[in-house]
């Protein structure tokens, strides 16, 4: 709907705060006989019977077609379904794993939730692993719940992982920015030195590198890229990158 | 029909009735018009629905949804495979990577043809040299000797050269 977008329209990019609403009368029809578009609200927006509050400070985006969302910072991590975490096995009870995953309540994760896992063949999994799982399960109501294979059962990189290297915390902007599709700042990080690296969505990063010393070095970038522009960025990188050749 | 003429008589008298229960049963329903199963049918869907308790409420629609509520921020932003590895550090994780990340390409364009290994010729080819194979496999020891022959032919015309070997009536 056209009157649904042009509410939208005027806001986007600009800094909206808790309290904002969109709201828009749409017309009295008979049997639905107008097609109307259906808008998808992101996280920061709500909708609230016929209109949508804003309730996060950030600023308004737009995805075509019909996607909107506040872009806004925060440090903790709320669980959300899909998004694929870091997490740290706290305790083994049973046929479930506590996961510890940064939000307010352990996440749960079965122990059949593995490739290739059944009830005689049990996986690998140690008090103080790290595991890279989804969510299933992961609303305000209920305990939080893991998997590490997809729909299909392929495992697709998730379980445990990590022998060596470092776990460290990122604040969750900035970990979104290294995960958006043509990422500045991973290009700029991969031509120093060959590394692997693992981003969680709740803020979590796991590096590791060639030496001891090289893993410190990424990890101590990645944590000042964050309120640094990319100018600052490329030159402190180049730096780092001749200092070390 | 006996019977049925004998209860409607007995109704018209006033006299002892049949009860309902025994005209329900499949006997009595034979002799019945179309007329009288209706009228039962419909006393039988009136005491029903009697004691059926229902609430008499106004017909409730949903209501048609515009808004959908997404909570993750994973399809806003199009955010890529969480697992990375540069420069070959990790071989298997690259692979991965390539995998994820093109898996979610895929999914925005429509259902493209699967890439073949082998031309559609070098298939027809193979296919042609299985077909062979397996019909001598499965042939008598006698025809395999013929399958081979008439392999050079290209319409491959099945030449009756061998004979079967029928039993020959002794001749007196």
């Amino acid at each position: 709907m056209d009157t649904i977008h042009a509410c939208f329209k005027d806001k986007i990019g600009e800094v909206l705060l808790p309290g904002d609403v969109f709201s828009f009368r749409l017309p009295e029809s008979g049997d639905g006989s107008i097609k109307t578009d259906k808008i998808i609200c992101g996280p920061g927006l709500r909708r609230n019977g016929e209109e949508v509050q804003v309730c996060k400070s950030g600023i308004l985006r737009h995805k075509q077609p019909n996607m909107y969302w506040i872009d806004s910072q925060q440090r903790r991590y709320v669980p959300a379904k899909g998004e694929s975490v870091i997490g740290i096995v706290t305790a083994k009870s049973g046929d479930i794993f506590k996961v510890d995953v940064g939000g307010s309540e352990q996440a749960s994760l079965s122990y059949l939730a593995f490739e290739g896992a059944t009830k005689r063949n049990r996986p690998n999994v140690q008090v103080g692993d790290l595991v890279y799982g989804q969510f299933t399960i992961a609303n305000k109501d209920m305990e939080p719940e893991l998997v590490c294979i997809d729909s299909c059962g392929r495992a697709n990189g998730m379980g445990v992982f990590g022998a060596d290297g470092l776990l460290f915390k990122l604040s969750l902007g900035l970990v979104r920015r290294l995960l958006a599709p043509q990422s500045e700042i991973v290009k700029d990080l991969e031509k120093i030195f060959p590394f692997e690296l693992v981003v969680g969505m709740n803020g979590r990063v796991w590096v590791k590198a060639k030496t001891v010393q090289q893993t410190l070095i990424v990890t101590n970038l990645l944590e000042s890229c964050e309120n640094m522009t990319s100018q600052q960025r490329q030159t402190l990188f180049k730096r780092v990158a001749e200092g070390s050749l | 029909m006996r019977v049925v003429a004998l209860w409607s008589e007995m109704a018209k008298d006033g006299a002892a009735k049949l009860s309902k229960n025994v005209l329900r049963m499949k006997f009595m329903q034979r002799g019945l018009d179309a007329e009288l199963k209706q009228q039962l049918e419909e006393e039988e869907k009136r005491i029903i629905s009697d004691e059926h308790w229902s609430l008499d409420l106004p017909e409730l629609t949903a209501k048609e949804n515009h808004i959908i509520e997404a909570r993750s921020c994973v399809p806003c932003e199009d955010l890529v495979y969480g697992r990375m590895s540069f420069s070959s550090f990790n071989p298997e994780v690259e692979k991965l990577m390539l995998l994820m990340n093109t898996h979610k390409e895929e999914e925005d364009d429509s259902v493209s043809r699967m890439e073949t290994d082998i031309t559609d010729e070098e298939m027809a080819r193979r296919y042609e040299s299985m077909v062979e194979s397996m019909r001598k496999k499965f042939a008598k020891k006698r025809n395999r000797s013929t399958i081979t022959k008439s392999g050079e032919d290209v319409n491959c015309n099945v030449d009756d050269n061998q004979h079967k070997n029928v039993f020959l009536k002794p001749q007196d």
